[in-house]
């Protein structure tokens, strides 16, 4: 097949940030300066940005059977390229003192990025096993980055080995699929499975899975998530919870709620996602309740809302369930950046540590009043409380759910069960930031924090948890219009 | 317009005390206090001006004095819908009453973080009078939970950590997980209603007005219902669901604990009789017997728990199970007399217990203990405290002229009508009443001083003093002339009456209304 202007039109998203990645490498190796590099790889994911408007002219088009371009994947692009945005400006006063080579992280995360852009689009499975190695890659070096810490060392050498057994396994499962289909676009394996009729293809399906379930660190396969959380440097820990999730989810909810939703709605399927789900939710918040590094709590809780995430897949019909998850992930990915944002202003790359134990936030609102308020927002809408966007993302699961008959309100039940459990946690690390005053505190933002443009970002997400808990209806609009009514259209290419 | 001023004067208030902070430690207390006034002066404008007497039920719907409407989520049917009627007027100027004293009597308590603590006091406040205003299902969820978090700050961070009791923290985290987790399940039994209706009319809406009625089957009745009881009732709050209630009284500030006792708990009568009872006439009556027998269990656990403590706080704590006992037979009764004493008891138990809490918190400041056990003798140590502290033990016992006696007598006096055993059993908590009040004034004001620094006290200042009598001249009026409240609820009263009675019959039997 010839590309046509339209095709790369639609691409321009994609192309722009993969010239960015190699612009900045060639910035690099002209001159080694911290400022302009971050200024390249900044300006090109900006322009990468706009270039989602010139793209959504042209949708839904399909670019080659790997990639398909419409506005379900320009979304999850925006996502992840504002993500990614936040991250690197993130990084950039993170890395400030760093007394080693700063500049190759932001080589490694435009890398990373291209990987998530091109999961957001891909239909294929060739494609999803290439944009999920490329951001995979990136991700090892981006976790050990600091590494004379000991344990951003760890947690990358961690990361490597489990990352890629369960690629292997994924990638196995595809060859397996292949074998007995011949064919690797989503829609074909979708159909041939929801009627299988030999094991083969079901182990190769379930191999699949499990390399998905993996990435998103759905229970059993999280086990890596708090280690690496907490080891990975507060900016890329950031972009870990935040771009990275965001396109592998893209591309499992595309698969499972677009092209296969026979198969999502098969009983098996069902019971899979539900345990898995209920597994997340519990073992997620049980585990997160005796942990005092705030980092680990985040990696559970995220383990939890996956699973609130997954619950709301299953029960939802495929229209209410796109747009909730669109908005579930939006709000998500807002706050996280908000939290993880607090943690990273707090911690610089050449302490031996970051900020992440309760004990240095201790008090932390009678000192900076406005950082902690920032936190504590954001920790409400985590717990899903009204006035926070998390709320309308609760609402949304429990809608869902009620609709949903006994299975969805089984489920419901432990989704209940566990964000009692949570607000355990939440609060506790909410409280710790009121308590009286201590005399010293081992870390703290500059004084200026709230000029620079990692600040801004903080107080721009805060503004955002608030003005979607109070009044969601302009992004729920926004979701109906361009994501709904898509997906019938992507049934028959 | 007025309606939605009166939940923005205390987010902005609350707000513009803490921004207050900057200029100086007094102008924070002062513009609580103003916004409170505010609020307060505004109900009572509300009150005078308009007839609440012709609210009620016409032609099936409930008519508002004012109400106000815009879109807020119409994706899921949801608007900004507020509304007052005799009710939530009494409710909200409760609310604005109680507010000015909660301001008032942290002016020497709370020394430390004075703006942050007002921001919450207010947001308390706010999210209570949404509440009492809401007429969108989503809305009244919304400010329901809204409330807990600044109630959570209040507790933990400027309350005590009483001896012998858990640590203020755990007390804090014991309220939010009670009243969250059963909020939740407000929240499934809201959507459930919501989808019942959807499914019935094919209309997704969260509107109180439009859910009236949903027909469906008395399985699914039953079981949104005690979604909705069951929220309700743990912060009522209703004996197997009250133990967070002592826990958080005796470590929150005395503010805390005035607007716990006075308000918060008001809520969840008000949802019953706003919420639970209309939306869902059958299966709230087939569940009244049940949750007469609740009140009744409650009245005596309450004032036995309330006999034996030592903290002076924990045994109004209790006390007021005891009474919001009263309130939830009064609810339950299903009979216009017994309901109108529901809410005159609402009212009188909120000042009472507020007075109480208010007098509990000066004799801590004085004392630095709240333990009856070293007190005594307070007679001979101040001259206006123990009198005043006689005063409102007497209201809480139940003394005629007071406003207390009023809502209990109108209950057990409807009561006895619909079931006279219940009326039997509820009685004994009078007497009981009697015996733990007088216990605690023996205890506390007679006898001798227990230690032997028993030096005279400081006595009321002035501020105190504009608080006690303000709060005694509201018991004395109502106890004497209950009609105003009366007359300002009789309609809905009347109207939820009405439409039980309704409900209870034969559908096919009732003649279509004009």
């Amino acid at each position: 097949m010839t590309l046509t202007m339209q095709h790369l039109q639609a691409l321009l998203p994609i192309i722009i940030t993969g010239l960015t990645s190699v612009a900045v490498m060639l910035s690099i190796a002209i001159r080694r300066h911290h400022a302009i590099n971050t200024t390249v790889l900044v300006a090109g994911l900006n322009v990468a940005l706009l270039s989602i408007y010139f793209a959504a002219k042209v949708t839904p088009l399909s670019v080659t059977p790997l990639l398909i371009i419409d506005n379900y994947a320009l979304f999850f692009c925006g996502l992840i390229l504002i993500s990614a945005l936040a991250c690197s400006t993130l990084a950039y006063a993170y890395c400030e003192h760093f007394t080693r080579n700063r500049e190759e992280l932001y080589l490694l995360m435009s890398i990373a990025t291209l990987g998530c852009l091109v999961l957001a689009c891909t239909r294929h499975l060739a494609a999803l096993f290439i944009g999920l190695e490329m951001l995979s890659i990136a991700l090892y070096g981006l976790i050990a980055y600091t590494y004379d810490r000991a344990r951003s060392l760890e947690a990358g050498i961690k990361y490597l080995i489990l990352s890629a057994t369960a690629s292997c396994v994924m990638f196995f499962g595809m060859a397996l699929l292949y074998a007995e289909f011949g064919s690797l676009t989503f829609i074909s394996i979708g159909q041939h499975l929801s009627s299988p009729t030999s094991l083969l293809p079901i182990i190769g399906g379930s191999m699949l899975m499990i390399g998905l379930a993996f990435k998103l660190s759905f229970a059993p396969f999280h086990l890596w998530t708090p280690d690496v959380y907490e080891g990975a440097p507060a900016p890329i820990a950031t972009f870990l919870a935040t771009a990275a999730k965001v396109a592998v989810f893209a591309v499992l909810v595309r698969f499972l709620l677009m092209d296969a939703i026979t198969l999502l709605q098969s009983s098996k399927m069902m019971l899979v996602l539900g345990i898995m789900a209920a597994l997340s939710i519990l073992l997620g918040n049980l585990l997160a309740l005796k942990q005092n590094n705030i980092k680990r709590m985040l990696g559970y809780s995220s383990i939890a809302h996956f699973g609130y995430l997954l619950v709301l897949l299953i029960t939802a019909n495929q229209q209410l369930g796109i747009e909730g998850f669109s908005l579930y992930l939006t709000v998500y990915v807002i706050t996280s950046l908000a939290a993880f944002g607090v943690l990273t202003l707090m911690s610089t790359a050449n302490h031996d540590r970051d900020a992440d134990l309760l004990e240095d936030y201790r008090g932390l609102f009678w000192h900076r009043p406005i950082l902690t308020s920032i936190l504590t927002v954001a920790l409400l809408s985590l717990a899903g409380i009204p006035l926070t966007a998390g709320f309308i993302a609760k609402f949304y699961v429990v809608n869902a759910g009620m609709n949903a008959g006994i299975w969805g309100w089984a489920l419901l039940s432990v989704v209940m069960l566990g964000s009692a459990i949570s607000l355990f946690y939440y609060l506790n690390t909410m409280v710790n930031l009121f308590l009286s005053k201590s005399n010293s505190y081992p870390f703290d933002a500059s004084l200026d924090w709230g000029q620079h443009t990692g600040g801004l970002l903080v107080m721009a997400a805060t503004a955002l948890i608030l003005l979607i808990g109070i009044y969601p209806e302009p992004l729920i609009h926004f979701l109906q219009l361009n994501l709904t009514g898509l997906t019938n259209a992507n049934m028959h290419p | 317009m007025i309606l939605i001023w009166l939940i923005l004067i205390p987010f902005i208030g609350g707000f513009f005390s803490w921004i207050a902070e900057l200029i100086g430690t007094r102008s924070p207390r002062w513009i609580a206090l103003g916004s409170m006034m505010l609020l307060f002066a505004l109900t009572v404008w509300l009150w005078l001006t308009h007839n609440y007497s012709l609210s009620g039920i016409i032609n099936g719907q409930p008519q508002w004095v004012a109400e106000y409407q815009i879109e807020w989520i119409p994706r899921f049917g949801i608007s900004f819908h507020l509304g007052l009627d005799g009710l939530s007027l009494l409710m909200v100027m409760l609310t604005g009453f109680i507010g000015m004293l909660a301001v008032g009597c942290s002016w020497s308590e709370v020394q430390k973080y004075i703006g942050f603590f007002h921001l919450n006091l207010l947001w308390i406040l706010g999210g209570v009078i949404g509440v009492f205003l809401a007429l969108d299902m989503f809305l009244f969820f919304f400010c329901w939970e809204m409330m807990l978090v600044p109630m959570y700050f209040l507790i933990s961070l400027w309350g005590h950590n009483a001896p012998g009791g858990m640590g203020r923290i755990q007390a804090a985290t014991k309220f939010f997980l009670y009243t969250q987790a059963s909020g939740l399940l407000l929240l499934l039994a809201i959507i459930g209603l919501v989808l019942v209706h959807q499914n019935n009319t094919g209309q997704l809406t969260f509107d109180y007005m439009a859910l009236r009625g949903t027909a469906m089957s008395s399985h699914v009745e039953w079981v949104l219902m005690l979604g909705f009881f069951i929220a309700f009732a743990v912060k009522f709050p209703i004996v197997p669901f009250h133990s967070w209630l002592p826990d958080a009284h005796s470590q929150a500030p005395t503010a805390g604990s005035v607007d716990l006792a006075g308000i918060l708990l008001k809520t969840a009568a008000y949802g019953m009789l706003r919420f639970a009872i209309p939306l869902f006439p059958n299966a709230s009556q087939a569940l009244a017997p049940f949750a007469m027998w609740l009140g009744v269990v409650g009245i005596i656990y309450g004032a036995l728990l309330a006999f034996s403590q030592d903290d002076i706080k924990r045994m109004i704590a209790y006390t007021s199970i005891s009474h919001m006992g009263f309130v939830l037979i009064g609810i339950y009764s299903f009979n216009t007399i017994a309901l109108q004493g529901a809410v005159v008891q609402m009212m009188a138990h909120g000042i009472s217990a507020a007075a109480l809490f208010i007098l509990s918190g000066q004799l801590y400041e004085r004392l630095k203990t709240r333990d009856l056990r070293q007190m005594g003798g307070l007679y001979s140590r101040m001259r206006n405290l123990p009198p005043i502290a006689m005063f409102f033990a007497a209201a809480s016992l139940g003394m005629p002229g007071l406003g207390n006696f009023v809502g209990e007598f109108l209950i057990l006096l409807g009561t006895y009508q619909v079931n006279p055993n219940v009326t039997i059993f509820a009685t004994s908590g009078l007497v009981l009443a009697a015996v733990y009040t007088l216990k605690m004034v023996q205890r506390a004001l007679h006898g001798q001083p227990s230690d032997q620094n028993s030096a005279e006290l400081m006595d009321l200042n002035g501020r105190e003093r504009l608080m006690m009598l303000a709060l005694m001249i509201i018991t004395l009026a109502m106890g004497f002339f209950p009609q105003a409240i009366l007359n300002t609820s009789a309609s809905v009263i009347q109207s939820l009456q009405f439409q039980s009675l309704q409900q209870s019959l034969p559908q096919q039997s009732l003649p279509k209304l004009p």
